[in-house]
């Protein structure tokens, strides 16, 4: 395993999931992971990294925080 | 009715026709779908012969896994990995699924109302597979009166009761999660996927949903044995389809055919082109255009569509005459698609009317040249809304918009210069 994929979280196996039927855009997801999450025209999360891509582990703790945050109970962290 | 009967009236999907009905089967296989004589019960039996119970879940899914029955809704999941998923939970629910909100699909219509008992016949076997605690057939509103009939006629051969739940007449009520989600009892629109339905779906339990297409294959592939089914289509995609022909042929309606078919071949069990053709829409508004006549030698199989993008889906095939524009076609099917949306789903509540208003605008008006930035913004939009939805509607919205700028690329060039291939008209220079 190189050093490379040690460190970006592809062993930790978590996943950001969104349930788009419950997310309304409130944004603050948005706010409190902004490297793994960018905003589009109408508010929504865009993920920057290919789908599928496993959280780093460095972020896993805002991770945690955003999906907390959520309003809508929307953002949820899914381990394989 | 012509095809392009319906082209002015604005709103309409497209290519909405008549179908004239013709029924071919397989190699003219007595033993396929829709060669029974009439739906009633004995007519079936005495044409297939008795429901041939398993006797537990082990060899149903044998035989769909040497058969190689893949589902016919559009997905083609292997049928068998779905079963032995449900099998394995508790208290299982079986669902057929003859929901059909495709505007350009009749065969799970033509199934239900020509061969209701192939159907069910599937059911009772998927439920004694799964040992389930509940069946339902999933049908349009104006077919629960015919299956309410078909069932009444059943009693005394079927082991458990199947309740008839109504599906809207909506494109997406007959995605899985929103047959799940109506049968629990809640309004048919999709769910997030977090939860899988084979282990999670109706109210929490394992849960098998079959198109309707599915079942009656599984009930024929009950009686004729592995081999049989084999007997058409490709050995990697073995068996046959039923395929709904619209559009620009001689004789529209529903064929089954074997997977693997040259496209050109295929066109032929509806009489062939009734008019030159410029492109073919397979899979229907969530398929691709394949060019025509330069796709005629293509099987139409999984494999074979693959390097356009496309698949045989559930079977959607529509003829695009010459002198119709395929790109005015597409803009229409955006705009139905886009109304479409269950409106859960930001992005795709957003996405879709934004998509379909730039590829109108990439359209234009005939005779001026389309807007400025028109074709870099439904390929920005295409990328953002894609895979950013509980069900596939926007990737399914997606595949088409690209496949059209992909086989109209040329009709693409024309429209930014102001003029239309298929109208024959030249831009103003």
């Amino acid at each position: 395993m190189s050093m490379v994929s040690a460190r970006s979280g592809a062993a930790t196996g978590v996943k950001l999931h969104i349930d788009w039927t419950v997310c309304d855009g409130r944004g603050l997801c948005i706010e409190l992971l902004p490297e793994l999450l960018d905003r589009d025209e109408w508010g929504y999360p865009v993920l920057r990294t290919p789908r599928g891509a496993a959280v780093p582990r460095e972020l896993l703790g805002a991770a945690d925080e955003a999906v907390a945050a959520c309003p809508k109970r929307a953002l949820k962290l899914l381990k394989r | 009715m012509s095809p392009t009967a319906t082209l002015g009236t604005a709103g309409e999907p497209a290519f909405e026709q008549e179908l004239a009905g013709g029924v071919l089967t397989a190699a003219g296989d007595p033993r396929r779908l829709l060669a029974a004589a009439a739906p009633d019960l004995a007519t079936h039996q005495r044409h297939y012969g008795p429901l041939p119970w398993m006797g537990g879940p082990g060899r149903l899914i044998q035989l769909l896994e040497d058969a190689g029955l893949t589902g016919r809704g559009g997905a083609g999941f292997p049928s068998a990995r779905k079963l032995s998923a449900v099998a394995a939970g508790k208290r299982a629910v079986v669902v057929a699924n003859g929901a059909e909100g495709e505007p350009l699909s009749s065969k799970d219509r033509m199934l239900l109302t020509r061969v209701p008992h192939l159907v069910l016949d599937g059911l009772q076997l998927v439920a004694e597979a799964t040992s389930a605690a509940e069946a339902y057939a999933y049908v349009p509103d104006d077919l629960c009166g015919p299956i309410s009939m078909a069932l009444a006629e059943r009693r005394g051969i079927d082991r458990i009761t199947v309740q008839l739940v109504a599906a809207p007449d909506a494109f997406i009520s007959g995605e899985e999660t929103a047959v799940v989600s109506r049968v629990s009892g809640g309004a048919a629109i999709p769910r997030d996927k977090a939860r899988m339905v084979v282990t999670a779906g109706v109210r929490g339990r394992p849960t098998l949903v079959h198109n309707v297409e599915t079942l009656a294959q599984l009930a024929l592939a009950a009686r004729g044995g592995a081999a049989w089914f084999r007997s058409v289509g490709t050995p990697a995609e073995p068996g046959s389809f039923l395929a709904t022909f619209s559009g620009a042929v001689v004789r529209p309606g529903v064929y089954e055919l074997g997977y693997g078919v040259p496209l050109g071949q295929l066109l032929g069990a509806a009489g062939g082109p009734s008019a030159p053709l410029h492109a073919v829409l397979i899979g229907g508004y969530h398929g691709s255009w394949v060019p025509y006549p330069a796709a005629a030698q293509v099987p139409v199989s999984r494999a074979g569509l693959q390097p356009y993008g496309a698949s045989p889906g559930a079977g959607v095939i529509a003829a695009l005459p010459a002198a119709m524009c395929g790109l005015e076609q597409t803009s229409k099917i955006l705009d139905y698609l886009a109304d479409q949306s269950a409106g859960q789903c930001g992005p795709c509540l957003n996405g879709l009317p934004r998509l379909a208003e730039e590829f109108a605008r990439l359209v234009g008006v005939p005779g001026r040249q389309s807007a400025r930035g028109a074709l870099q913004e439904v390929r920005r939009l295409a990328g953002l809304v894609e895979g950013r939805g509980a069900c596939h509607h926007p990737d399914g919205t997606v595949r088409l918009a690209r496949s059209a700028l992909q086989t109209f690329a040329s009709d693409v060039e024309a429209h930014r210069g102001g003029s239309c291939i298929a109208r024959g008209t030249r831009g103003r220079s």
